[in-house]
């Protein structure tokens, strides 16, 4: 039944929230006009506040509706059928929810209803300004859900759109109008994914949070409150700062866990488009602390807060409005919004830059000159690297945009992103990074110390000469196990263990004073651990399935190119480095056990969801199903089991790589890396290739045997024995009926590595013969029962082979990415620590511009 | 000078620095005439070409070569550019696996003697919303 109630209702709470939005936006704005901070027109600010909730439930029941419609399997909406099927387990409906981009905008919004909310509560000084410009983000932001059509203009497109509405041209619309399919398209594959669940809301936060000091920014200007801003921006931005950074690195691991380009990033502009906001971000966060510690800097604040939240619109607007075409191959399809996200875009850019040239003049400096010795400096410099870091990205990622631009004005440009991307990249952030591991672990050491040429070159001793030692230790090790050390690495490894160093000697020393105040430090070193991380696991990744079998197809080009996959016959182990691998099978997730299940056991049923046990399933010395049991399987994902035998050790482990044939997406296979983890590295493998799975396979001619009970014969270099025949049995999922006559050869036949029963059938149905062939896929075999001679005992067999089967695989070998996770983790506590402490601090009077050089200065 | 000022300069000579790194580095869209000119000159930088695949009459991709039992890192192609010159591709990778389908394709990479080595490609499938059918349209009629 076609249900429009929920459709119509979600539209209409789409429409409410909007109005609510500019509602709330023009009374707030009301509310705050000619008052000074801290007080607002009463009833202005009731209304707005009224507004304000009203938009939240709003936005609540609008997602409320679109769950309804997703969890409820409501195909007759186009959300539900192009993001959700029916056998999507209910915690991936979840994903379907913000794989598309009103559900992702929904989300967003939803985020910045509750900070909304949060602001209204704890900072209530600052609601009626702060809140204006929330409500006002709100209402473009709902703008875009909108899906409204004036003047024939389309505005935002909504995500409650009936099937019918979009396919205009499908024909079954037009034979029954009221057609509901009965199943979806299902989620994108590669988004059925845990991190799938948690990390767009945890990105998406990090964009809203991004929003907070922006607003504290702008209110500041407008209420020429240009410094007690500050304050609740650091906190604010301290929470931006862990949230989007971890959303971020969640991320980079979906993508080392999923995605097979070998990697955690690949200067994708997707990936480029959240980063650099979080660079500038981080960059603000330093200013501001100046500011608020040291008294300096405040301009600095003011410009890369707001760039912050600028640079996010910004990456909105490279994402959605399908301006990076084919520079991407992850970003969104295009809903016509561009026109729509360029207002946006420049609305707040005008906004925000008029405001800021305004009162730039009254924003107060510091009056010092900055010298060698004081934090403050190296601080700055830090904040300016990091900003140049975001500056260069900016520059390539936005290649797009000019061919774009410069085509509007009607010249036709056609740059292209660089073709060695990492390469690129690489080249710039390598230094970004050295410099940043250098100054962090300085800033950190000079910042909680009164600095002269005595007391620095007493505290950085120390450091200096473990790190001098630790990195000719390290060069040496690299040389032992024969890689090469290029010149820039060993800056980067000296750089990148001096900034632990320091940062680890700090975090003693506050030991002894507080340790709540080493927050910093920890974030610090987080950093400095990650970019030793990224240098180990991305400039020593070592790919171990080079070709080494000497058989190559072309010898044009044999000099410089490598041959990164190699062939992995079934059950045949091959040569990979260190490793004998050995390819041994296909298998399947069948819910609710703990290991994958051999395709071997299982019969396909007409139903894809189902198969039937042709032998006990048994795991870990439990059986969970008997021969002839009907279990339930996934089968989208084929898993191939790939042993890895270390030879000088003699241990092994098993790795699952999947790979899934998904027609529908027109995206052909599908491969995910499996990825086995040591302590000091992991092993990753994918498969690149298998034989298409879509074609038939050719079996070479029939091969007639005439055979006794007990007869042994050769099968494609197999022997195999005829041990009897039997009578039939059901349990195999033959269909056989009452009446029916069915016996079966059973054969053993002796494979590389193990012994196979194969029992071909033989069914006499009315008088009518029927064969059923059996297949031992590992061996490629197949063979059928062809006839009977009852009286001299002899049975008749067909035998037919084909190639076997294989997969092609690449491994590669990742040293010390354990450094990156780790350092990610470090990170995100060091934000928390300094969040807390900076929850404990007692309230302070907020000092008058002064600069205070002390001791005890609080965290950084 | 105060320090203020050199700081302010460095920045500068940086950005400026990068955005000519990054001018010398940007890749073009070109044509497969344009990418044998530059490689007759010696030029050996890498750049995109977007084409077509040639198809029969059956719409069968002709002159695919790939036999991963001989070499899984060799596939050949032959792509139609946008001016329709013909140019065969050689990949040092296995045949990506929806490459059948794909109606456009963007290759990186240069011409080396009379081939185009690419090291990326970047394949546009039709559109998730054009080819697919409703499931279970016609059963409800």
């Amino acid at each position: 039944m076609l249900n429009t109630f929920i459709g119509d209702a979600g539209h209409l709470s789409v429409i409410v929230a909007f109005v609510a939005a500019i509602v709330a936006t023009y009374s707030y704005f009301m509310a705050a006009r000619n008052q000074p901070l801290g007080s607002a027109d009463a009833s202005w600010l009731r209304l707005a506040r009224g507004a304000f909730f009203v938009h939240g439930a709003a936005v609540f029941s609008i997602i409320i509706c679109l769950f309804n419609i997703i969890y409820n399997h409501r195909y007759e909406y186009h959300y539900a059928w192009s993001h959700a099927s029916n056998h999507l387990p209910v915690y991936y409906m979840i994903s379907c929810f913000w794989e598309g981009q009103e559900g992702s905008f929904l989300l967003w919004i939803f985020w910045h209803v509750l900070l909304g909310f949060a602001i209204m509560r704890f900072n209530r000084q600052w609601e009626a300004p702060v809140m204006a410009v929330f409500a006002g983000v709100q209402f473009f932001l709902t703008s875009m859900i909108l899906g409204v059509v004036v003047l024939d203009m389309k505005i935002g497109s909504s995500p409650f759109i009936l099937l019918r509405d979009f396919l205009t041209d499908a024909p079954v619309f037009r034979l029954n109008p009221n057609f509901v399919p009965t199943d979806g398209t299902g989620l994108n594959p590669l988004l059925q994914n845990y991190w799938m669940v948690i990390h767009p809301p945890t990105l998406f936060l990090g964009f809203a949070l991004t929003l907070v000091p922006f607003a504290f920014a702008i209110a500041g200007l407008w209420k020429n409150e240009l410094t007690k801003w500050v304050k609740p921006a650091i906190t604010w931005s301290l929470v931006g700062g862990a949230v989007l950074g971890i959303g971020i690195m969640m991320g980079a691991y979906w993508a080392y866990e999923t995605l097979n380009f070998g990697g955690f990033w690949n200067w994708d502009p997707v990936e480029n488009a959240v980063y650099i906001p979080w660079l500038v971000l981080v960059a603000g966060l330093h200013a501001l602390v100046l500011w608020q510690r040291r008294r300096t800097g405040l301009r600095t604040a003011f410009v890369l807060v707001i760039s912050t939240f600028l640079l996010i619109l910004y990456a909105t607007f490279l994402t959605r409005s399908g301006v990076l075409g084919n520079a991407s191959v992850h970003s969104f399809t295009d809903l016509g919004l561009s026109g729509q996200l360029i207002i946006y875009l420049a609305a707040f850019v005008v906004l925000a830059v008029v405001l800021l040239v305004s009162k730039w003049k009254h924003i107060p400096v510091s009056e010092k000159e900055l010298t060698t010795y004081n934090p403050e400096l190296w601080v700055f410099i830090g904040a300016t690297v990091l900003c140049l870091g975001a500056f260069q990205v900016l520059v390539t990622t936005s290649i797009p945009v000019y061919n774009a631009f410069l085509g509007f004005l009607g010249i036709k440009s056609n740059l292209a992103l660089p073709a060695d991307q990492i390469a690129h990249y690489t080249k710039f952030q390598l230094w970004m990074g050295v410099a940043i591991a250098f100054l962090s672990g300085l800033g950190q050491v000079m910042w909680w110390q009164r600095n002269d040429k005595e007391s620095l070159t007493n505290s950085l001793t120390v450091p200096v000469v473990l790190t001098l030692l630790g990195a000719a230790l390290a060069m040496l090790l690299v040389r032992y196990y024969g890689h090469p050390m290029k010149p820039v690495y060993i800056v980067l490894v000296t750089a990148g263990l001096f900034g632990v160093l320091a940062n680890v000697g700090t975090i003693l020393r506050l030991l002894k004073r507080r340790i709540q105040l080493s927050g910093g430090a920890v974030s610090h070193l987080g950093i400095a651990l990650m970019l030793l991380g990224i240098l180990a696991s991305a400039g020593y990744s070592n790919i171990i399935s080079q070709n080494v079998s000497g058989l190559v197809y072309s010898k044009d080009f044999p000099e410089d190119v490598n041959r990164d996959n190699v062939l992995l016959w079934r059950n045949e182990a091959a040569p990979m480095q260190g490793y004998d691998v050995s390819y041994t099978g296909q298998y399947y997730d069948v819910p609710g056990l703990p290991e994958y299940v051999n395709k071997d056991l299982l019969f396909r049923t007409d139903d894809e969801f189902k198969a039937i046990a042709r032998a006990e399933v048994k795991q870990n010395d439990r059986v969970y199903y008997k021969v002839g049991d009907t279990l339930e399987i996934r089968p989208e994902n084929t898993y191939y089991r790939v042993e890895y035998k270390d030879r000088k050790t003699g241990k092994s482990f098993t790795l699952y790589p999947r790979a899934q044939v998904n027609e529908e997406m027109g995206e052909g296979l599908l491969a995910s890396p499996d990825i086995k983890k040591f302590w000091d590295h992991d092993i990753y493998s994918h498969i690149s290739t298998v034989p298409d799975p879509s074609k038939e396979k050719d079996w070479s001619k029939v091969k007639e045997h005439v055979l006794a009970v007990g007869d042994t014969i050769y099968l494609n270099d197999y022997f195999a024995v005829l041990r009897a025949i039997e009578p039939a049995h059901e349990s195999a999922g033959l269909g056989l009926k009452p009446g029916d006559l069915a016996i079966q050869g059973d054969f053993i036949v002796s494979g590389e590595k193990k012994q196979y029963h194969v029992h071909p059938v033989f069914v006499v149905r009315d008088k009518m013969i029927g064969r059923i062939p059996d297949e031992v896929e590992d061996l490629g075999l197949r063979l059928s029962f062809n006839n009977v001679d009852p009286t001299k005992g002899k049975f008749t067999f067909g035998v037919s082979t084909t190639q076997k089967d294989y997969i092609i695989l690449k491994a590669m070998e990742k040293p010390f990415i354990n450094l990156l996770w780790s350092g990610t983790l470090l990170m995100g506590l060091g934000f928390l620590m300094a969040l807390r402490q900076r929850k404990q601090e007692p309230p302070r009077p907020d000092a008058p511009a002064r600069r205070k050089q002390s001791a005890s200065a609080q965290v950084a | 000078m105060k320090k203020s000022h050199l700081l302010i300069l460095t920045v500068i000579a940086i950005a400026i620095g990068i955005l000519v790194t990054t001018a010398g580095d940007v890749s073009q869209y070109v044509s497969f005439k344009e990418a044998r000119e530059l490689a007759a000159e010696g030029n050996t930088t890498k750049v995109h070409v977007v084409g077509r695949l040639p198809r029969d009459t059956q719409k069968n991709i002709m002159g695919l070569e790939y036999n991963p039992t001989l070499d899984p890192n060799y596939f050949a192609f032959t792509l139609v550019d946008t001016n329709r010159i013909a140019q065969r591709v050689v990949y040092f990778n296995p045949k990506p696996q929806d490459f059948d389908k794909s109606e456009q394709v963007v290759i990186t990479g240069a011409m080396r003697n009379d081939v185009f080595v690419a090291d990326k490609i970047l394949l546009k499938c039709p559109s998730k919303y054009v080819e697919k059918d409703i499931k279970g349209a016609t059963a409800a009629r």
